[in-house]
């Protein structure tokens, strides 16, 4: 019970790497980039054991024990009125997976960064960040109340924020690294006062007394804005922000201005996932709250559909993966919208295997091609790196959804309960189809420009290289995990137990239930279905595959026609659908224009102080006309003074007077 | 030691005036003598300041190391001291930021060096009386005494504007003071109707006001309202910052958004909270009112900071909008609104002061506070552009800095009543994150544009001598808050049974401090959750 009567280690370890590396240079003392890498590795290496350790010991508790969060109370953080919000950390199953991606995948990244950054300046700086983000995504998933989790929450927007803007010298990493601050800003604004109501409504922010609270409650109906549907609508808000949906995305396609270990790490495998983990940590919350539900389900169906279709053109291999992360969040909400919580969170887990891989992976190509981005003067690349070419591919198979691989257990699990929701199942089901086509379209698309076809580029100036181990090894752990990391699943479809689901049983289950039982088809006529609808997602892969074949090796030409065929469509679509342009126009800059025009220079300027000082010049003109009674003449100072004085002793003995002066008729 | 026993809040009131007098003898010839002597009374100023820490009983309400002498015993005026938690939350403040301002002053001020100290070490009792004042006629003193060496701070040592600004600061708050002191006579003559004796004192005229007619209360509301109003200073009445604060030396701006603006909000706490009228209505009204002023404070002055060009001025309207989250919190008349403001005016003070010597140490170098003159600072300074980073993001309220903790329980406590006003206000927390950003961006990335800018030094021993306990006691109240809410726990309690007396009644409230904690372990729960079976 070592770890587990200590939790507060596994988040501690990260932030003494953090502390140490980051005081390192803040004191000048040139530390050597050796020393850098031993504490940054080490502390999230011994994270990555003691969360292991943590997870062992729980799984030994006593069944009854496991069904409950084990939660660990520290201290009290603010203490003020009733309100209380303490340092607890928990630990239940759906925390078990997070912290195991968070710290299990952080290690494989933090190894790949000492490749990748190795030739940066501020490689100090870089990890100390990195293991911050790492301490403060610890606390989210193990915090035990709204409050610390918030801490966590923004915490990890910080992290990102000093990440993506990391090549500071550069105006478009800074700009980003705010846009992401700000953007997530206003996210949390709605998940503060959500906070609030919940506060309001349960007296606490803790999660077992709010949770306990709200299974004694009723469930809003569908289309009542209780208090609990009103309070989700507002987490949900601060979920679109952290995970980048829509109207809130738009920061992170342009996070990817930051090193690319970092886009594996914060905007793919875990920060971005933050949303979806607070949605499945607050699901009775949820599944009291139906309209809730369904706005999650929309947004999480709109977004993966949205998003997908600009990935189809973009042309920088970060951005098409950045899309296609907020597309792959957008089928996790999707799947928590429909109550299948326990498949969003394998999505969740399987996304962060294959999304990590297929960055670090996209790192090891830039880094091969010497910095180049954009897919369209790659190519041909696939015999000259042949580890990164195989991993990439092992990570396109898994996101396309290919049988067998860890993404298409998961994304077969939410299509299924998507098709099998009750009201509007079939057309959240058909567009989560839609995106499943588009994304193994836009990612073959990916590796047939990268790798394959004839090269772009001239070969004369770009040595293209394979590697370093330290870059190739996460590769090959991300790609294993990429192909076995959804096998928990598989025997159900077989008929055997989806041996994920169980796990989270504890967790979900009860809330699980109904969903199931509304679907009303018996067992082996629901099997049959999902068999069929598994076939109908593997089919739709296979097209999108067979699509981007087509267009891009064995047609080339054909997709710059069609392009220039649908030139509207193409331009709107690479311009992504004018929304940065269109939040500018509609939002910041009146916002400015207002600001700058009316609130300073009419309101502040003009308007207050211009009055301000007019009334000054006014009491100028007074005093200059008063000023001819001084005349320099004591005799007639000593009469004013004489009047002055018994002005004012009129004034303050007057009421005293009073009585005095009633007396007198 | 019997001096420390029965005269502490004197020792503290009063050791800066004898460091001014002191410096008055030191021949003008001497002139390091006078900043080393400022100095050492900075320091001593806030050393007396320290047996507050081990001898206030923050578990007894009411007024503590009460001091009581006759002063115009004909008028009934007293010199009367006396000190609660939010007196010594406030106390320690204003000590401990006097002594930074003094020693960031070190370089700074090369002209006329002793007016310069005399007058800082004025200013410090001057503030102080304030806080410790339990006589309105002694506070009203205080009050006004602490204006001139403020006006002559801006006025000599300022910059280019300097007269401008110190006499615009000067007139506003004189106006202020006036109606003020209307408003003190008010309550002095109407409390002496019913025939007591005559007396200045603060808790006796309060009470005695809880007997006044409405209408009368109404009055001496506005009254009081319009002086500290511009303290604060609220929307519209803020207009003398940005100038003040643009023209003022280092410094000078330091105490002024750290103390003088709380001297504001707390007359707004301790003696408009009392007069407000007893009808639910009318006080609905005036409540709304003033909260519609904080709200349009809170979002104004953060849209008009993004729009500076001036380093200052930006944080000037900053404080504004910052300010205006105070007000929201004490009129929200809850246990969270008032504890979170007065907490939040402590951040405000350290946050705020750290951002103002910030631009003290830039402007220090470079003899400019245009945003545009700098860029790309991080690369030159990398310990200062960390520092500066942590001091941001205590300002916009980052968790685990102090700025969270206050806007957290004000929002919290405003919440409470209504939600709208809460919407509003959590507004102003976005805007914050994105001016103070832009403005780090702007002076700390990119490329160094500005040759001059090169090779910027690093900070220096007595730059991290005033910065750094500002950043420690922003972590310090970020993540363990709970000992500066003990010492507002009972203040906090009396005020709101005052003027809000069904409220703990109502919401069954048993402070959460006076329980035991609950023992670190893993803690029970309901059994019910416990027989749900795991589903298939």
């Amino acid at each position: 019970m070592l770890i587990l009567n200590h939790l507060w280690i596994i988040p501690l370890l990260p932030l003494l790497g953090a502390a140490i590396n980051g005081l390192s240079g803040l004191f000048g003392a040139k530390w050597p980039n050796k020393a850098v890498t031993a504490v940054a590795i080490g502390s999230t290496g011994l994270s990555f054991l003691a969360a292991l350790e943590c997870v062992r010991e729980f799984l030994n508790l006593p069944a009854a024990q496991q069904a409950l969060p084990w939660v660990k109370q520290y201290f009290t953080w603010i203490a003020a009125g009733t309100f209380r919000a303490g340092f607890d950390l928990q630990i239940d199953h759906l925390t078990i997976v997070m912290l195991l991606v968070v710290t299990g995948v952080g290690w494989l990244i933090h190894i790949y960064a000492t490749g990748y950054m190795s030739h940066e300046g501020g490689y100090y700086r870089f990890f100390s960040y990195l293991n911050l983000f790492m301490f403060f995504m610890l606390i989210l998933v193990m915090a035990a109340n709204y409050v610390l989790l918030f801490v966590g929450w923004e915490g990890v927007g910080l992290a990102s924020y000093l990440l993506i803007g990391f090549y500071f010298l550069k105006k478009s990493a800074s700009d980003a690294g705010k846009k992401a601050f700000i953007v997530n800003r206003i996210g949390d604004f709605g998940f503060m006062l959500g906070m609030f109501l919940l506060f309001r409504t349960f007296g606490s922010l803790d999660f077992v007394t709010v949770f306990d609270k709200t299974r004694e409650l009723p469930a809003d109906a569908l289309g009542q804005f209780g208090i609990l549907t009103i309070s989700c609508l507002l987490l949900f808000m601060g979920a679109t922000g952290k995970s980048a949906q829509l109207p809130l995305y738009v920061w992170l396609p342009d996070a990817m201005e930051g090193p690319t270990p970092v886009s594996a790490l914060i905007h793919a495998a875990t920060m971005v996932t933050a949303g979806v983990y607070v949605v499945a940590r607050s699901h009775i919350l949820f599944t009291h709250a139906p309209t809730a539900m369904l706005v999650v389900a929309s947004v999480g169906a709109a977004t993966a559909f949205f998003a997908a279709t600009i990935g189809l053109v973009q042309t920088d291999i970060k951005k098409i993966l950045a899309y296609s992360t907020v597309s792959q969040l957008g089928y996790m909400f999707l799947a928590c919208g429909v109550g299948a919580f326990s498949a969003g969170i394998f999505h969740l887990m399987t996304h962060a295997f294959f999304k990590a891989l297929l960055f670090l992976a996209a790192g090891s190509v830039i880094h091969a091609m010497g910095g180049e981005q954009e897919v369209t003067r790659m190519g041909g690349l696939s015999g000259k790196i042949r580890w990164t070419y195989f991993t990439m591919l092992m990570g396109t198979l898994a996101i396309a959804g290919a049988p067998g691989f860890a993404g298409f257990f998961s994304k077969d699990a939410i299509l299924f309960s998507a098709f099998q929701h009750a009201p509007g199942g079939r057309i959240l089901y058909a567009v989560g189809l839609a995106s499943a086509l588009m994304t193994a379209f836009y990612m073959f698309r990916l590796i047939f420009l990268t790798f394959h076809g004839k090269p772009r580029f001239d070969e004369h100036h770009v040595h293209v290289h394979e590697s370093p181990k330290s870059m190739l090894g996460p590769l090959v752990v991300l790609a294993l995990l990429s192909i076995i990391g959804g096998w928990m699943a598989a025997p159900s479809f077989w008929g055997g137990t989806d041996h994920f689901t169980a796990f989270l049983a504890p967790v979900f289950g009860a809330e699980a239930a109904p969903e199931a039982a509304t679907a009303a088809v018996s067992e082996a006529a629901e099997h049959s279905l999902e068999l069929t609808l598994a076939g109908v997602a593997v089919a739709t892969a296979f097209l999108g595959f067979f699509l981007a074949f087509w267009l891009y090796l064995r047609r080339p030409g054909v997709a710059d026609q069609i392009a220039k065929s649908a030139k509207g469509a193409y331009t709107t679509l690479l311009n992504k659908y004018y929304v940065d342009e269109l939040y500018a126009a509609v939002i910041i800059r009146p916002l400015v224009w207002i600001s700058d025009n009316v609130l300073w220079r009419a309101v502040d300027a003009s308007g207050i102080d211009g009055a301000v000082n007019g009334a000054a010049a006014g009491t100028t003109a007074l005093g200059d006309r008063l000023r001819r009674a001084h005349s320099g003449n004591t005799r007639s100072y000593a009469v004013w003074v004489v009047i002055g004085a018994l002005l004012i002793l009129a004034v303050i003995f007057w009421p005293m007077l009073k009585p005095a002066a009633g007396m007198v008729p | 030691m019997a001096l420390l026993d029965h005269h502490l809040l004197s020792v503290i009131l009063f050791t800066p005036l004898a460091g001014a007098l002191l410096l008055l003898l030191v021949p003008r010839a001497m002139e390091n003598a006078h900043r080393v002597l400022g100095n050492v009374f900075g320091v001593l100023g806030f050393v007396v300041s320290l047996p507050l820490l081990a001898r206030f009983r923050p578990d007894v309400a009411g007024y503590q190391f009460r001091e009581n002498a006759d002063w115009i015993p004909s008028i009934g005026a007293h010199y009367s001291l006396g000190m609660d938690g939010i007196s010594f939350l406030l106390v320690l403040l204003t000590t401990l930021l006097g002594m930074i301002s003094i020693l960031s002053s070190w370089k700074a001020i090369q002209l006329r060096k002793k007016e310069y100290y005399i007058l800082f070490l004025l200013l410090q009792t001057g503030m102080l009386g304030v806080f410790l004042s339990l006589d309105f006629f002694l506070f009203y003193v205080f009050w006004e005494v602490m204006l001139v060496p403020m006006y002559f701070l801006i006025g000599v040592w300022g910059s280019e504007r300097r007269l401008y600004a110190a006499i615009k600061f000067f007139l506003y708050t004189l106006a202020g003071s006036v109606v003020m002191l209307l408003g003190i006579l008010a309550v002095y003559f109407n409390a002496a109707k019913s025939g007591a004796p005559p007396t200045f004192d603060v808790p006796t005229l309060l009470a005695a006001a809880q007997q006044f007619p409405d209408g009368l209360k109404v009055w001496l509301f506005w009254g009081f309202f319009f002086a500290f109003a511009i303290k604060v200073p609220m929307f519209p009445f803020h207009t003398w910052l940005p100038d003040a604060h643009t023209e003022a030396p280092t410094a000078g701006s330091v105490i002024l958004a750290g103390v003088l603006l709380k001297m504001g909000t707390y007359g707004f706490v301790r003696f408009s909270l009392p007069l407000l009228p007893a009808d639910a209505a009318l006080r609905g009204k005036i409540i709304h009112i003033v909260v519609l002023l904080s709200l349009v404070g809170i979002v104004y002055g953060a849209l008009v900071c993004m729009m500076q060009k001036d380093m200052k001025r930006l944080i000037a309207y900053s404080s504004v909008s910052h300010l205006g989250f105070c007000t929201l919190g004490i009129f929200a008349l809850t246990p969270h609104g008032l504890a979170g403001s007065i907490l939040q005016q402590i951040n405000h003070g350290i946050s705020t002061g750290a951002l103002f010597l910030i631009v003290g140490v830039l402007y220090e170098r470079r003899h400019t506070r245009l945003i545009s003159e700098f860029g790309g600072l991080s690369t030159p300074m990398p310990n200062f552009a960390a520092i500066y980073m942590i001091v941001s993001l205590s300002s916009l309220g980052m968790p685990l800095l102090n700025g969270f903790i206050g806007e957290f329980t004000i929002l919290r406590g405003v919440f409470e009543v209504n939600k709208t006003w809460a919407a509003w206000a959590a507004l102003g927390v976005i805007l914050g994150a994105a001016y103070l950003l832009w403005l780090y961006q702007r002076v700390m990335f990119g490329a160094v544009t500005k040759p001059e800018n090169e090779k910027l030094p690093d900070l220096n021993l007595r730059e991290y001598a005033t910065l750094l306990p500002l950043v420690v006691l922003a972590f310090w109240i970020g993540i363990y808050p709970k000992p500066f809410f003990r010492y507002l726990e009972k203040p906090v309690q009396l005020i709101v049974e005052m003027v809000n007396p069904g409220y703990y009644k109502s919401a069954e409230v048993k402070s959460p401090i006076d329980g035991p904690l609950p023992v670190a372990g893993s803690i029970p729960r309901s059994e019910k959750v416990n027989v749900e079976e795991p589903a298939k």
